[in-house]
């Protein structure tokens, strides 16, 4: 069924139960995400996405529109969080974007510069997490890791089905893991779909290393907001 | 700053020489700026020469006091504008962030370890203790034999348990990500500042590598 | 080994959503789970061995290497610590010969922390292994150390007249109800639960349905969400099945009232479960029983025998077509699980995380089916207002909130224990009735709820529409240190994070964080705006209600208590921060070079 929304005042035509932020990219109204993958099961676990829904704060990657719905997304307070997420994100963990073979297709970063971000709010907590290099085809970075789930959920063994990443233990103790039988058993093009369904630096394909040189890379010569709003996949 | 009872004389303790007075009125008007590297590689003091022509554009409206190219070593008056680059990791660091922040009306951190620690906080890693046994004790270049110790003195600043960046040290003002940040964004920044517009720092420009 | 996982996978036909349960056995039958176990499991389900350690992990109470032949967890929570705690602790690191977070010597005890275990009137309080032992000293530690030592049972000490574990003596062997003040709702003896279920299954659904509605009866568990609501929609909702769930994980720290129903009400709370049942028209119910109330266990299966026995439960209900059944989920430590979704997902054999919301539990819900999770205290309420009618249940309380509540008081106070209040009383009224001495503050509903002023507040009403009450309810009189208290919550909240969402996993440090800068001295007016912020930005944008109450026991103590948080702030001296420690920041220098360089070098 076709309702009406507005967003950000504009009125606009959606299917109803359509996710938000999918309607938002259609309609040229860019929300940045970290974890959701157009055509994918929704995660909900960034969010980044968050936008003001008739008064309240939801992650638009969770919200199927209904008629009616009033949204607003690049309102100073909520823009404000969405940036305040990222900039979480980025002293939870270790970004050294000079130190990084994911600089230049780091979804993080992209997404960093589209909130305007230039440093966190937050204080930095350098965590100390173990590196993971045992098996034959990934780096397991696990301190870029931002536990979005993307790899937990998306990347299955093809012939058992059984999870190949998973996450250890809760909260602030949370660490990804690797079950590395299954992950020398990947294909090589597998290898590439998770070091590239990794939003960061965290799954790294063995033997890529810093393959584009800069001003070539993934999001200088396409930035994520207009890949979003072309309906690319990430 | 500490000061030593010992029997020397700090350069900038020297009597400075007087400035011919049209030269000093001229310069007057300008906004005053002083620079600084704390614990960095000096790369966006190269950032900020690589905006080449535009420096003189800059230059017709602000002097430049402190910095490591005019070879000034304190700030000699207040300053409009300070620029610092760096971390802190060391006393001295320290010292020189309050004399700046002591001295200048708005601080910028330039560049990544200044906004965030950067490649020095990569030690941040492991203790210091370690960090200083790897290079002093258990280095592989050790001298065979020699009686090995790890700097420390009154003359030599502390190094600091860990890298921090300057804003969990003192208050700045601004911050220009980058590694380092190129010349045409630092010129950006401070172009606005000098002619009175706010600090904007468009997405197409914002680089953290 | 392999035979005994073979069995056990086997007895729960290889479904990998009993995966928690098959846990429990493995845990009980070797005393943690080890590698070996862990592969079995994973052959027998087709899971990878991580997936089985995601929900291993996630459990506080399921433990990865021998961990001694007993598992002493002591309560750590805010009113232990008021009651003793310290030197309980103390008494046990010495009785036992190691540290808390280790095994001794001779492998015989391991001692670990945990948080509140429902026995706020009567701490300090620990569980060893599937028993609990109460009001603690120091002496009794002692002693009860002693027996262990001499190979008793953790159970022949806890119950040394050897009753029955099925038998409700045996439960008072081990804890005490402290019911203090007694309603018009709860703890009724004798009532004819055949004689009550007949009446409703005289009815058709939607009439059930329409008596709990109009009855204004709403969620227990806190939310307050209206029970006859749920049951409508859920009733509504399309599924092959429809599942029952009640809501037996009483986390929130502070509260207990939900121990003390099961023991002294059990078949109230079941009742109202089969009537729930018969009125969206489900067919299995699930107890979701927290690890923390494990000696209940054996209790309520005789309980749910009985009712068998009586026909109440099973096939053929009271001789009609309608047949439901209840079985007990164990928890495994995880306040998250008292969130439906998240409970959901445990009761599937998952790690506790909560679900991305709608689908909501009664569209989608247990196994992708609709599905009605309601409280204890709910379930008890619909048994009696289905004997005595909506008018008699409405006629106390106020408009908005009907009927009664039970509080679980704790901290400084003469009376703690369960006190059944009719909705509307003042928080005065309620202080009087449980003899509070000078009382400063009250945290309601635990530290996902408010923290009032007695001052300020007393004469506030408790109710949905204005102090709204889970039922935990802690007093602290005005020799306490309220930011102490509140360090206890956000490391609480901290250590409970599922770490799913950003906000939650990450905010949470940060607010804890600016909490110990408060206590060090070392925070200035900034912090509290950021805290302000923050704790807005976590309410905001978190994916779950742990996440977005997280924050409040702060930001209501700095409005109810702003001259607390201003007495303890500090003003910039000179340009370095407050927050920047220097001599911390300078001592590592000194420390490394008197570590590493030898005296004849220095």
């Amino acid at each position: 069924m076709s309702v009406r929304i507005t967003i950000d005042g504009k009125v606009v035509e959606a299917q109803e139960g359509e996710a938000l932020i999918d309607v938002a990219a259609d309609n040229g109204v860019y929300i940045p995400s970290l974890c959701y993958v157009r055509g994918k099961p929704c995660l909900g676990t960034c969010r980044v996405c968050s936008v003001r829904v008739n008064d309240s704060v939801m992650a638009s990657c969770t919200v199927p529109v209904t008629d009616g719905m009033e949204v607003k997304v690049n309102e100073p307070e909520v823009t404000d969080m969405r940036k305040a997420l990222v900039e979480l994100l980025f002293v939870e963990g270790n970004h050294n974007c000079p130190s990084c073979e994911k600089s230049g297709r780091c979804e993080l970063q992209a997404v960093g510069y589209e909130v305007d971000m230039m440093v966190s709010r937050f204080p930095y907590r350098f965590p100390v997490r173990k590196r993971d290099h045992v098996s034959k085809h990934i780096f397991l970075e696990r301190d870029r890791c931002i536990f979005c789930q993307r790899c937990v959920e998306f990347i299955r063994d093809k012939e058992s089905g059984q999870k190949i990443f998973s996450i250890d233990d809760r909260g602030t103790k949370a660490s990804i893991e690797i079950d590395v039988e299954l992950a020398d058993k990947m294909p090589p093009e597998q290898v590439r779909e998770a070091s590239d369904l990794c939003p960061v630096g965290c799954i790294i394909e063995k033997g890529r290393g810093y393959d584009e040189p800069i001003g070539q890379r993934k999001f200088e010569i396409q930035s994520v907001r207009e890949r979003a709003l072309m309906g690319d996949e990430k | 700053m500490s000061t030593t009872t010992k029997n020397e004389v700090a350069s900038h303790e020297l009597k400075a020489t007087p400035m011919d007075p049209s030269v000093q009125a001229a310069r007057d008007e300008k906004i005053q700026v002083a620079m600084i590297g704390l614990c960095g590689c000096w790369g966006c003091t190269l950032s900020f020469l690589d905006m080449d022509e535009n420096l003189l554009v800059l230059l017709e409206k602000v002097n430049i006091t402190r910095s490591s190219l005019t070879d000034i070593k304190r700030i000699p008056h207040r300053c409009a504008i300070g620029f610092v680059e760096g971390g802190v990791a060391n006393e001295e660091n320290i010292e020189t962030l309050e004399h700046f922040r002591e001295n200048c009306d708005v601080l910028i951190s330039v560049g990544a370890c200044a906004v965030w620690g950067g490649v020095p906080a990569m030690r941040n890693d492991v203790s210091l203790e370690d960090c200083l046994k790897e290079a002093y004790i258990a280095s592989p270049t050790a001298v065979p034999q020699a009686k090995l110790t790890i700097p420390y003195h009154e003359d030599i600043p502390r190094i600091t348990t860990k890298v921090y960046p300057c804003h969990e040290v003192v208050k700045m003002d601004y911050f220009i990500p980058g590694c380092p940040p190129d010349g045409a964004t630092i010129f950006k920044v401070l172009d606005d500042l000098v002619n009175g517009r706010e600090f904007d720092l468009p997405a197409s420009m914002n680089r953290y590598d | 080994m392999h035979q005994q996982i073979q069995s056990i996978l086997s007895l729960y036909h290889c479904d990998k959503t009993r995966l928690i349960d098959m846990l429990w056995d493995v845990q009980k039958l070797h005393g943690y789970i080890g590698d070996e176990a862990v592969g079995l499991l994973s052959d027998g389900l087709n899971m990878s061995p991580l997936d089985i350690r995601e929900t291993i992990s996630f459990y506080h109470f399921f433990i990865t290497r021998p961990s001694g032949r007993h598992q002493v967890y002591l309560c750590d929570s805010v009113i232990a610590r008021m009651n003793g705690y310290e030197d309980v602790r103390a008494a046990l690191e010495q009785e036992v010969g190691c540290a808390f977070g280790e095994v001794n010597d001779t492998n015989i005890f391991g001692l670990f922390d945990t948080n509140c275990i429902g026995l706020s009137d009567q701490e300090p309080a620990m569980m060893v292994d599937d028993v609990v032992f109460t009001n603690l000293t120091a002496a009794k530690v002692k002693d009860i150390i002693g027996q262990l030592k001499q190979g008793k049972t953790a159970g022949e000490v806890a119950n040394s007249a050897g009753k029955d574990r099925r038998d409700v003596a045996y439960v008072n062997s081990l804890v005490s109800d402290n019911i203090r003040e007694r309603g018009e709702v709860f703890f009724k003896p004798g009532l004819d639960y055949k004689a009550i279920l007949r009446g409703c299954l005289n009815k058709i659904p939607s009439e059930i349905i329409e008596i709990v509605s109009s009855s204004n009866l709403r969620g227990r568990g806190g939310a307050g969400f209206p029970t006859g609501l749920k049951w409508r929609l859920c009733g509504e909702a399309e599924g092959t099945e429809k599942y029952i769930i009640c809501n037996a994980d009483e986390g929130e720290p502070g509260t207990f009232k939900d121990r003390v129903l099961l023991t002294r009400s059990p078949k109230d709370v079941l009742l109202g479960m089969v009537i729930a049942a018969y009125a969206i028209g489900s067919r299995v119910g699930i107890i979701y029983l927290r690890t923390e109330y494990r000696y209940l266990k054996d209790y309520l299966e005789q309980q749910l025998q009985e009712f068998r026995e009586d026909g109440l439960l099973g096939n053929k209900i009271l001789d009609t077509e309608f047949d439901f059944d209840i079985r007990i989920q164990m928890g495994a430590g995880a306040y998250i699980c008292g969130d439906e979704t998240a409970l959901i997902e445990s009761c599937e054999g998952k790690r506790g995380t909560p679900r991305v919301k709608p689908p909501y539990p009664i569209q989608k819900g247990y196994l992708g089916q609709p599905t009605c999770v309601n409280n204890v205290e709910t379930f008890a309420s619909v048994c009696r207002i289905l004997e005595k009618g909506s008018d008699w249940f409405k006629g106390m309380g106020t408009d908005e909130s009907t009927g009664t509540r039970l509080l679980s008081v704790s901290g400084d106070c003469e009376r703690p224990g369960i006190f059944e209040i009719e909705w509307g009383v003042t928080l005065n009224h309620v202080l009087e009735m449980v003899g509070a001495k000078d009382p400063m503050a009250v945290q309601i509903s635990g530290p996902s709820g408010e923290c009032v002023s007695v001052a300020k507040d007393g004469e506030r009403q408790i109710c949905y529409s204005d102090l709204s009450c889970n039922g935990s309810f802690m007093i602290f009189d005005k020799s306490r240190n309220l930011v102490d208290m509140i360090k206890s919550f956000m490391t609480f909240f901290v250590h409970e994070s599922c770490g799913i969402c950003v906000p939650c996993r990450a905010g949470g440090v940060d607010l804890l964080h600016k909490v110990e800068l408060l206590l060090a001295g070392r925070a200035c007016q900034k912090d509290l705006d950021d805290i302000v912020s923050w704790g807005a930005l976590m309410r905001a944008t978190s994916r779950c209600g742990l996440g977005t109450t997280a924050p409040r026991p702060l930001l209501t103590t700095m409005e109810k208590f702003p001259e607390l948080y201003q007495q303890i702030i500090v003003q910039s001296k000179g340009p370095l921060l407050p927050s920047f420690d220097l001599e911390e920041a300078l001592q590592g220098h000194e420390k490394a070079y008197k570590t590493l360089v030898p005296e004849e070098v220095k």
